[in-house]
């Protein structure tokens, strides 16, 4: 086999890893409040200039700068559901998507304004690994890794513990948790915050292997929503197939045609699945 | 009524007397306005009735690029090519509408799958860059001042077209709102399953009004092409582009005739006043206003500028009949 095809699919499965994690996060928000929050890359794309303005800016040590990013993030979407989300949370539910829509211009647009439209990058060279003749970037490798970690923990939160089966619960049937004695609202800040957390564990991860640039979220938003419609709703396992599944045909697609062009098959691609799987790739 | 009447012809006189008075650039902020509202106004056909798309930046690409390309590369006339345009855009609404409706994706689905689609079509204009010209866009073969060619240095031609243009949209869309088909819609917009149950065609009134809404969104792409004579994917096609159809339409109100147009001229001026008044120093200020004005027009007012301005003019007038027109769709599904 080619070894630029081999490198291709190695790089599309570190790939997968990051959007896979990206689209967790998304899945739990729109599973558990319905709620599909447009601006989710943006709120990423914030994280990323966080976590620059930090470690650059500041000098703070990577680590802690990481760290607060994460943290940040997660109060970021406490506040994105208390003041967006929740006023608007009995009308339709395209609503709430619209108001989110409002969020992500008001995100670019500030971030704009604060940072200008210049590619901005931590400076973190991590080292090339090769192996044989395959080339593969350290920091994808460790992306990779992280954000199975990162799956791994919050399926075994979900799974193991009393407030993550209460997530569950309400994900499968919002009405009847009242009568469990579940405070319905306390559930949804916390995903909120987890969604959050995640989006800033992302942040992290993609701020080792990219620039940052305010309309960032526009390359990667669009592919994170069609990833987590493909895997399911709440099917976290889907979500993750459907993360490499696409993740392969960018990869593979650029490789025998140009980025773009794979993209429009990925996304053509969703479309048809909606209409001959519409409740996911793995649900029959 | 008589305030109405003096209101509409105050305005018609205005829009009439413009090339008289105007200089260029608020020729260009008017016709840019007139279009853009038109747009607007076309994508409310479909968004009154809570079917949200994000998808009508494909139409407005396929609408501008086809009659360019053909006209570029085969020097045929922009009165064929823009037919041909707007043919293309309503096979790829119905394409994307049949099974939609016949499946039942509704609500944010229905969102998600259209968005795919404006990204098909921005990725596809960019990926056949050998063609199009990819992101650096592409310009029109000058012909001068043609009719043939549809191309005015003049701005008062294309400002007329614009005004012929956006009043035919409030034709199509008062022809819609006093039709049968209102209804039917409307009942569709409460509850698909009870308007399917009483012997509403669900599937052909959804797919009517698509069809139409983008044909005339195809329509108003093509006309801006020819006026900007200057194609970006990025300026009328992809995601970028149907949120900013879909914001304006619901900031200036798309439950209303002339909500969308007070979008367009609310959004153009906000840019352009913002932009006059920080020079280059604040590039963004705008969008960041808009997006705060954008998330507490959804929350607090989601019937629009518009809207809340009707609903207070008919308190006045008439105390008793809120209450009858209150329950109209606020949201749909």
């Amino acid at each position: 086999m080619d070894i630029y095809l081999v490198e291709a699919i190695v790089n599309g499965i570190l790939l997968g890893g990051v959007l896979a994690l990206l689209a967790l996060g998304l899945n739990l928000i729109f599973g558990v409040i319905d709620v599909v929050w447009i601006a989710y890359a943006d709120i990423v794309m914030c994280g990323m200039y966080l976590i620059y303005v930090l470690y650059v800016v500041l000098g703070w040590p990577l680590p802690l700068a990481f760290l607060a990013g994460i943290l940040a993030l997660g109060g970021f979407g406490v506040l994105v559901h208390l003041l967006i989300i929740e006023p608007i949370l009995r009308s339709a539910p395209i609503n709430q998507l619209l108001a989110t829509g409002g969020l992500l211009f008001f995100l670019q647009s500030f971030a704009t304004l604060l940072f200008g439209t210049d590619f901005r990058n931590i400076g973190v060279r991590l080292p090339i690994i090769e192996l044989g003749e395959v080339y593969i970037s350290y920091a994808r490798l460790m992306a990779f890794a992280i954000a199975l970690i990162g799956a791994v923990a919050l399926y075994l939160f979900l799974k193991r513990t009393f407030i993550g089966t209460a997530i569950r619960a309400i994900a499968q049937d919002r009405d009847i948790i009242g009568l469990m004695g579940i405070d319905q609202r306390r559930v949804y800040l916390i995903t909120s915050m987890i969604g959050g957390a995640l989006a800033g564990l992302a942040a992290c991860l993609l701020s080792l292997q990219y620039d940052v640039h305010p309309f960032i979220g526009n390359t990667f938003g669009p592919l994170i929503f069609m990833i987590c419609v493909l895997g399911g709703l709440g099917n976290m396992i889907g979500g993750f197939v459907a993360a490499f599944v696409i993740s392969q045909i960018i990869s593979i697609g650029g490789y025998y045609s140009n980025t773009e062009a794979s993209y429009v098959l990925a996304f053509t691609l969703f479309i048809v699945l909606m209409f001959v799987r519409p409740r996911g790739i793995l649900t029959p | 009524m008589s305030v109405r009447h003096a209101l509409t012809a105050g305005a018609a006189a205005v829009l009439l007397a413009a090339p008289l008075w105007a200089p260029p650039y608020f020729m260009h902020l008017l016709i840019q306005i007139l279009l853009w509202g038109f747009i607007y106004t076309a994508w409310s056909l479909m968004g009154r009735f809570g079917f949200v798309s994000l998808g009508h930046g494909a139409f407005m690409g396929v609408g501008a690029y086809v009659p360019a390309l053909l006209w570029n590369y085969y020097s045929i006339t922009p009165w064929l090519g823009i037919p041909l345009g707007i043919a293309m855009a309503v096979v790829l609404a119905v394409v994307i509408g049949y099974p939609c409706f016949r499946l039942r994706v509704v609500g944010h689905y229905f969102a998600l799958v259209t968005l795919a689609l404006s990204q098909v079509v921005l990725l596809s204009i960019v990926a056949a860059r050998d063609i199009t010209g990819g992101s650096l866009g592409l310009t029109q073969n000058a012909a001068g001042f043609s009719w043939y060619a549809l191309q005015f240095p003049d701005k008062r031609y294309f400002y007329v077209i614009s005004v012929v243009l956006w009043l035919g949209g409030l034709l199509v869309w008062r022809s819609i709102d006093r039709g049968v088909s209102r209804q039917a819609l409307d009942a569709i917009s409460e509850d698909e399953e009870a308007a399917a149950a009483i012997g509403i065609d669900v599937l052909r009134e959804k797919l009517r009004v698509t069809v139409i809404s983008a044909a005339l969104t195809a329509l108003g792409g093509a006309i801006f092409g020819q006026y900007l004579m200057y194609l970006n994917p990025e300026t009328v096609s992809g995601i970028a582009v149907s949120l900013q159809i879909v914001f304006a339409a619901i900031v200036g109100g798309m439950y209303t005739m002339l909500g969308p147009i007070v979008g367009a001229l609310l959004t153009i001026s906000l840019n352009e006043g913002l932009r006059v008044a920080f020079a280059t120093n604040f590039i963004g200020a705008a969008n960041t206003i808009y997006g705060i004005l954008l998330i507490l027009c959804i929350i607090f007012m989601p019937r629009g500028i518009v809207g809340v301005l009707e609903r207070i003019a008919l308190r006045r007038l008439q105390p008793h009949a809120v209450t009858a027109t209150a329950s109209a769709p606020s949201s749909g599904q």
